[in-house]
C-alpha cells in the first residue's frame, strides 16, 4: 500500500482524495433523492389512508428505479420558441447548485470536503443562486405558464431569503463563527432550537419557501399554472429539475440540522447516544426535518400569492428583524457574546 | 381582546399545529387500498356490467326476437333480425351489440319480458382492438353460459326490489 502511494505524485494523490471526498457525498446523497421520492410517495399515501407504491420490488422500493428508467427513455422535446442554450441549461444548473452546496456541509467531527472559514456564507450564496435556474427556464421555455411561474418563483424566493437571512444572523451571533462546524460544536451544551424556538420555525416555513415546497409552491402550482417553470421540460431534463428540487429539500433539512438541531451531535451527550457515529446522528435528524416536509405537504393547501408575499415581508420579516436585536440585546446584556 | 387572542393564536400556529396532529393520526389509521387485480370491492347486485343472453335450465335460449330491447335502446347499440326456426318457434338469427356505443343504463334488461338479456357482473371486458367490441349472438349467449351462476344469484337477490 505504502509503496502505491509513493508511486502517485502528492498533488495527484490530492486531487484523488477530493474525488473520492466528492463521490462519497454524491452517492448516497442522489440515492438519497431517489428515495425521498418514494418516501415522499409512501408518507402522503399513509396520510391519506392509501399505501403509496407498494407493487415495483418489496413495499415498492424499486419505484425510483423504474420512474428514471421511465424518464431515460423519454423523448427530450425542446420547444421550437425555445432558447436552446438556455433551456437546456438551466436544469443542468438548478441539479449542479443543489449538488455543489454539500461541499461544505460537515457529516461529523471532521467529515467535510471543504471546511472554509465561511461556510455558512457559501451554503446562503448558493441556495440563493437556485432561483437562477429556475429563471432562466421559465424565461428560455418562451411560453406563458413557465413565465408566470419563473416570475413568481423571483419574488418568492427573494422575499423569503430576507427572513432566512435573519434567522442566520441571530445563530452567528450566538455562535460567532461562519464555519459551520464551529456552529455545529457551538450546540454542545444545548441545541440552538431550544434558546431560538420561534426563529427555528421561522426558518423552517422559510426553507419550505426557499424550496418551493408545499403550501409554497405557487411557482409550479399545478392547479394554477400547470406545472409552473417546468411546464416545458420532458424526459431527463425534467428529471434534472426534479432531482434538483429533492436535493435542495435534504440540503435545507441539513441546513436546519447544522443551526438549530446541533448537527452531528447526540441528543444527550451520555454513553448509548456517544455510541453511535456523529453521520448517523447527522442523517436521522435529516430524515426527521424531512418527514416534516412531507407532513407538511399532507397538511396545508397552497398559499394564495398575495398570503405568501404578505407572510414574507409583513410577518416575517419584522419578526425574525425583532428578534436578531433582542437576541443581540440579551447576549450583550448579560455578557455571553461568544469570544 | 379579540385581536390578542387571534394575534397570539396566530403566531403559536396553534390551528396549523392541530391540522398537523390530525393528518399525522391517519398515517396511523389502517389503510383503505385494494390490491385491485387479486383483490375486489364488492359489487351490488344492480350493478349494470357485461351484457349476457341466457337460456333456460333445458338449455333453450330465452330471447324470442320480441326486439323490446332493440327498441328502447337510447344508444340504438343493439341489432336484432328474427326468422322462425323449423320447429316454429320464433327466435333470432342475428342478435348484435355494440359495446362502444352502448351506455349501461340498463334499459333492454328491464324491456325484456323474459329476462333473456341482462347485464351481468363483469367489468374487466376491455379489448387491444375496437372490433372485439362488436358483440354478436355468439359472443352473448357464451357470456350468459359463463355467468349464468352469478347472474341467477343476482336476480334473485334483487327480486323483491323489482
Amino acid at each position: 500500500m505504502s509503496s502505491l502511494i509513493n508511486l502517485i505524485p502528492a498533488p495527484l494523490w490530492h486531487l484523488i482524495m477530493i474525488v473520492a471526498g466528492i463521490l462519497a457525498i454524491m452517492v448516497p446523497l442522489l440515492v438519497g433523492v431517489a428515495y425521498l421520492t418514494w418516501a415522499e410517495r409512501k408518507v402522503l399515501g399513509a396520510m391519506q389512508m392509501r399505501k403509496g407504491p407498494n407493487v415495483v420490488g418489496p413495499f415498492g422500493l424499486f419505484q425510483p428505479f423504474a420512474d428514471a428508467l421511465k424518464l431515460m427513455t423519454k423523448e427530450t422535446i425542446i420547444p421550437a420558441g425555445a432558447n436552446r442554450l438556455l433551456f437546456v441549461a438551466a436544469p443542468m444548473l438548478t441539479f449542479a447548485l443543489s449538488l455543489i452546496a454539500w461541499a461544505v456541509v460537515p457529516f461529523g467531527e471532521g467529515l467535510v470536503l471543504a471546511d472554509i472559514n465561511v461556510g455558512m456564507l457559501y451554503l446562503f450564496a448558493i441556495s440563493s443562486l437556485g432561483v437562477y435556474g429556475i429563471i432562466i427556464a421559465g424565461w428560455a421555455s418562451n411560453s406563458k405558464y413557465p413565465f408566470l411561474g419563473a416570475l413568481r418563483s423571483a419574488a418568492q424566493m427573494v422575499s423569503y431569503e430576507v427572513s432566512i437571512g435573519f434567522v442566520i444572523v441571530t445563530v452567528l451571533l450566538c455562535v460567532g463563527s461562519l464555519n459551520l462546524t464551529a456552529i455545529v460544536k457551538a450546540q454542545e451544551g444545548m441545541w440552538f432550537f431550544i434558546p431560538l424556538f420561534p426563529m427555528f420555525i421561522v426558518f423552517f416555513i422559510s426553507g419550505l419557501a426557499e424550496t418551493n415546497r408545499s403550501p409554497f409552491d405557487i411557482p409550479e402550482g399545478e392547479s394554477e399554472i400547470v406545472a409552473g417553470f417546468f411546464v416545458e421540460y420532458s424526459s431527463m431534463a425534467f428529471a434534472l429539475f426534479f432531482l434538483g428540487e429533492y436535493a435542495n429539500m435534504i440540503l435545507m433539512s441539513g441546513m436546519t440540522t447544522i443551526l438549530f438541531l446541533g448537527g452531528w451531535l447526540p441528543p444527550i451527550a451520555i454513553a448509548p447516544f456517544t455510541w453511535v457515529p456523529g453521520p448517523i446522528w447527522f442523517i436521522l435528524k435529516i430524515c426527521v426535518c424531512l418527514f416534516v416536509f412531507l407532513w407538511v405537504r399532507a397538511t396545508f393547501p397552497r398559499y394564495r400569492y398575495d398570503q405568501l408575499m404578505r407572510l414574507g415581508w409583513k410577518v416575517f420579516l419584522p419578526f425574525s428583524l425583532a428578534w436578531v436585536v433582542l437576541t443581540a440585546g440579551v447576549l450583550v446584556a448579560f455578557d455571553w457574546v461568544p469570544k | 381582546m379579540g385581536f390578542l387572542d387571534r394575534t397570539a393564536r396566530s403566531f403559536l400556529l396553534a390551528e396549523l399545529v392541530s391540522g398537523m396532529a390530525l393528518t399525522l393520526r391517519y398515517f396511523f389509521r389502517p389503510k383503505v387500498t385494494i390490491n385491485y387485480p387479486y383483490e375486489k370491492g364488492p359489487i351490488s347486485p344492480r350493478f349494470k356490467g357485461e351484457h349476457a343472453l341466457r337460456r333456460y335450465p333445458n338449455g333453450e335460449e330465452r330471447c324470442i326476437a320480441c326486439k323490446l330491447c332493440e327498441a328502447i335502446c337510447p344508444a340504438q347499440a343493439i341489432t336484432i333480425e328474427a326468422e322462425p326456426r323449423a320447429d316454429g318457434s320464433r327466435r333470432t338469427t342475428r342478435y348484435d351489440i355494440d359495446m362502444t356505443k352502448c351506455i349501461y343504463c340498463g334499459l333492454c334488461e328491464e324491456a325484456c319480458p323474459v329476462d333473456a338479456i341482462v347485464e351481468g357482473p363483469n367489468f374487466e371486458f376491455s379489448t387491444e382492438t375496437r372490433e372485439e367490441l362488436m358483440y354478436n349472438k355468439d359472443k352473448l349467449i357464451a357470456n350468459g353460459d359463463r355467468w349464468e351462476a352469478e347472474i341467477a344469484a343476482r336476480l334473485k337477490a334483487d327480486a323483491p326490489y323489482r
